[in-house]
């Protein structure tokens, strides 16, 4: 049973369509990232997983249970992407007040205050106030409120926005941690590498609709083959445009796409070396998510 | 530069329509409320109309034609009887104060035994006309004490020249026939005069004061000789600000949507209705304790007898705090930013606090301003106030107030329910 479908979501607001059936499915235990660019949805579908938006058309599974059953979405943790908080109370105040919200209670309640206290590290502050916190203590404090009851599936809205490297390698171990208690993880990011790189799979939505669903070896697999892209360093910038190659204007780097590298690389160095120029340096890359995205929404994410 | 800046604010200005508001709107607002309150006295519809009962214990030909002459004076409404048990039966001098304590009577004069024979009371220890008062109401004794001396000149003039005459006599020797004859032809050209004289225009000319001697009785100190007008200043400043205070504290909803809490509240188990309600039941009785704080105060510093009402404050206080703050909560719900919530709210409390009396008593209002006043919050919350510190009025006569006020809370939270809607799933 999967922790999350979504089936052919449907939702307009006036004449805008924001979802135009998104389906998609969180495996147990993954992290998955929701990619698209600006109005792409993804906050819209987000929402709706959250019961926050009500869906025109298609359905929304929950552990098996329809999501609009009563109780369904308690399996549900939300880390929305404000820093929702009361700054004027201290981080257990916070702590106990969303935790109450969400059914704890007693003991449960003061040992998951304690367990999330110590998982944002935030145990030496627990006393202070929100609102003299940094950034990234904020947005860790943010994540722990929305898993405080321990949730099976999370959904995490943009969730290291704004925070330092440090902080937000810090998060990431936060979310590690909790995959290996056997959460199920959704987030919506802009970080491409971040998603890249720590994300079992992504899901890449535009115009309300699914365009791409995998890991990223099968998106790069379906979309370019065994094409590799090759990067080479010229002696100078060229002023001419010269074959087969994408270049930048007063740059000395030069980009081409190549089916076969073994085959291809001979004729394309030979080309270069005939139009007068020296290669400095070459490097051969496999194309990353940032090429998939632009492939399939014909945008960059930052768009 | 200057021209610049100038531009900017202007773009300001122009896209800001609370801004507007404040500059423009609530000026000419308060404008026409205080021009409503103090100067609507020109017009009929608009006059301050006294409600007098008057006793006639005296029985004379001159206490009934004194009376019978202020009945005829504009402004007054005069009444003799009394209703009891569906049935008018006469006013008497007991009837009569208990109606004044009680608020449903503005005033009452009483026209005492032997009166008519010492008028006018020219001479010690001649029976005074009583004027049973209600303090709250300085204009109303004023008004009937100045019309007593008004109908004293208009309405008896023979008499007074009569009475002028045999004192003249008594002092200064008899008349001579022809003198007698004379005289008793002006009396009667007088009396003539006095009866044909049309209602409340009669232009008496200066003769000073004192010819009906009267005697004003305090009938609200009498019984409860601490409290006063500070009752009156405690609840219509407690009310203000508990309006305030409502709003001001129900704001903090906007907050928790512009931060983003609310949505994260919205996605625990808790519903908006129930939020709603932990609000409303946290402003009540925030607002019971700020309005008890102020009480307590003036119990402390100004004698309010506080103790001896208790009672009734708490049933006052209990349902006004559960209003105010149902109030507040339909601001807040009603309102886009706390921006707007400032504006609007400064602009509907002040409104509200001068036409229902916080500023300024109600019962000194014209009467097509002292109806007005019970369309707001304020008026059926002061009206409680004073029946309970004023009036001395029993707990269960505040029914009409706590009816009232109840049925707003009620009101204001199904509003502030349904207002609140646009922050549930979209």
């Amino acid at each position: 049973m999967k922790p999350l479908r979504v089936s052919l979501a449907e939702k307009r607001f006036g004449d805008t369509t924001a979802l135009a059936g998104v389906s998609l499915e969180l495996e147990a235990g993954e992290l998955l990232a929701l990619l698209g660019p600006n109005g792409a949805g993804k906050t819209t579908l987000v929402r709706a997983i959250a019961g926050r938006v009500r869906l025109d058309a298609g359905r929304i599974e929950l552990g098996g249970r329809l999501a609009e059953e009563r109780g369904a979405r308690d399996v549900l943790g939300v880390v929305p992407q404000d820093i929702a908080l009361y700054g004027m109370l201290t981080p257990r105040e916070n702590l106990e007040l969303f935790g109450r919200l969400h059914g704890l209670g007693g003991t449960a309640l003061s040992d998951a205050v304690g367990w999330a206290l110590g998982w944002t590290g935030l145990e030496d502050r627990s006393r202070e106030l929100v609102k003299t916190f940094s950034g990234g203590m904020k947005r860790r404090l943010n994540i722990a409120a929305g898993v405080l009851h321990r949730p099976r599936i999370v959904l995490l809205d943009e969730p290291t926005v704004g925070v330092d490297p440090q902080s937000r390698e810090r998060i990431y171990e936060m979310l590690t941690e909790l995959r290996r208690e056997g959460a199920s993880l959704l987030l919506t990011t802009h970080q491409l590498d971040e998603a890249e790189s720590r994300c079992d799979r992504v899901v890449i939505i535009d115009h309300g609709t699914v365009v791409g669903a995998g890991t990223l070896s099968e998106l790069v697999g379906r979309l370019f083959g065994g094409r590799r892209t090759v990067v080479l360093t010229l002696d100078r910038a060229p002023e001419m445009p010269l074959p087969g190659l994408e270049l930048e204007p007063g740059e000395r780097t030069a980009r081409a796409m190549l089916g076969d590298a073994v085959d291809e690389l001979p004729a394309l160095l030979g080309r270069v070396r005939a139009a007068g120029f020296e290669v400095e340096d070459l490097a051969l890359h496999r194309p990353g998510l940032g090429a998939v995205f632009l492939a399939l929404t014909g945008r960059e994410l930052r768009e | 530069m200057i021209g610049t800046i100038m531009k900017t604010s202007l773009l300001h200005l122009r896209r800001d329509r609370v801004v507007q508001a404040l500059t423009f709107l609530l000026p000419i607002a308060f404008f026409s409320i205080f021009a409503l309150v103090f100067g609507g006295r020109g017009t009929s519809g608009s006059e301050v109309r006294v409600d007098v009962g008057v006793v006639d214990e005296d029985g004379s030909a001159v206490s009934t034609r004194l009376l019978a002459a202020l009945e005829k004076e504009k402004g007054l409404e005069v009444s003799r009887t009394v209703k009891v048990r569906e049935a008018q039966e006469p006013l008497d001098r007991e009837r009569a104060r208990a109606l004044v304590q009680a608020g449903r009577l503005d005033i009452a004069v009483v026209a005492p035994k032997g009166f008519g024979a010492a008028f006018p009371g020219f001479f010690p220890g001649a029976p005074e006309v009583e004027i049973l008062a209600d303090p709250s109401n300085p204009i109303a004794a004023q008004m009937v004490v100045g019309l007593l001396q008004k109908v004293g000149m208009t309405a008896l003039p023979d008499l007074l020249a009569r009475r002028g005459m045999e004192a003249f006599e008594r002092y200064a020797g008899v008349l001579t026939p022809g003198q007698r004859a004379a005289v008793d032809q002006w009396l009667q050209h007088l009396q003539a005069g006095a009866v044909a004289a049309p209602r409340g225009d009669a232009q008496p000319e200066p003769m000073g004061s004192g010819l009906v001697r009267t005697k004003v009785v305090d009938v609200i100190r009498e019984r409860a000789p601490r409290t006063g007008i500070i009752a009156f200043y405690a609840a219509g400043v407690g009310v203000m600000f508990l309006l305030f205070m409502a709003s001001g504290a129900g704001g903090a909803l906007l907050e928790e949507a512009e931060a983003g809490t609310l949505e994260r509240l919205l996605t625990s188990r808790l519903g908006m209705g129930r939020l709603l309600l932990a609000k409303w039941v946290f402003l009540t009785l925030l607002g019971f304790a700020q309005v008890t704080v102020m009480f307590v105060w003036g119990a402390l510093v100004f004698g309010l007898d506080l103790w001896g009402h208790l009672g009734g404050f708490v049933v006052m206080t209990a349902v006004t705090a559960a209003a105010a703050s149902g109030f507040g909560l339909v601001l807040a719900t009603l309102c886009r930013s706390r921006q707007q919530l400032g504006g609007l709210s400064t602009i509907v409390i002040l409104i509200m606090s001068a036409v229902g009396g916080s500023m300024f008593p109600r019962f000194l209002m014209s009467e097509t301003m002292q109806k007005a006043g019970l369309l707001t919050f304020n008026g059926w919350a002061l009206d409680g106030y004073l029946k309970v510190f004023w009036r001395n009025a029993p707990t269960l006569d505040l029914w009409p107030q706590v009816l009232v006020l109840s049925a707003l809370a009620a009101g204001f939270m199904l509003a502030a329910r349904l207002l609140a809607r646009r922050w549930e799933a979209a």
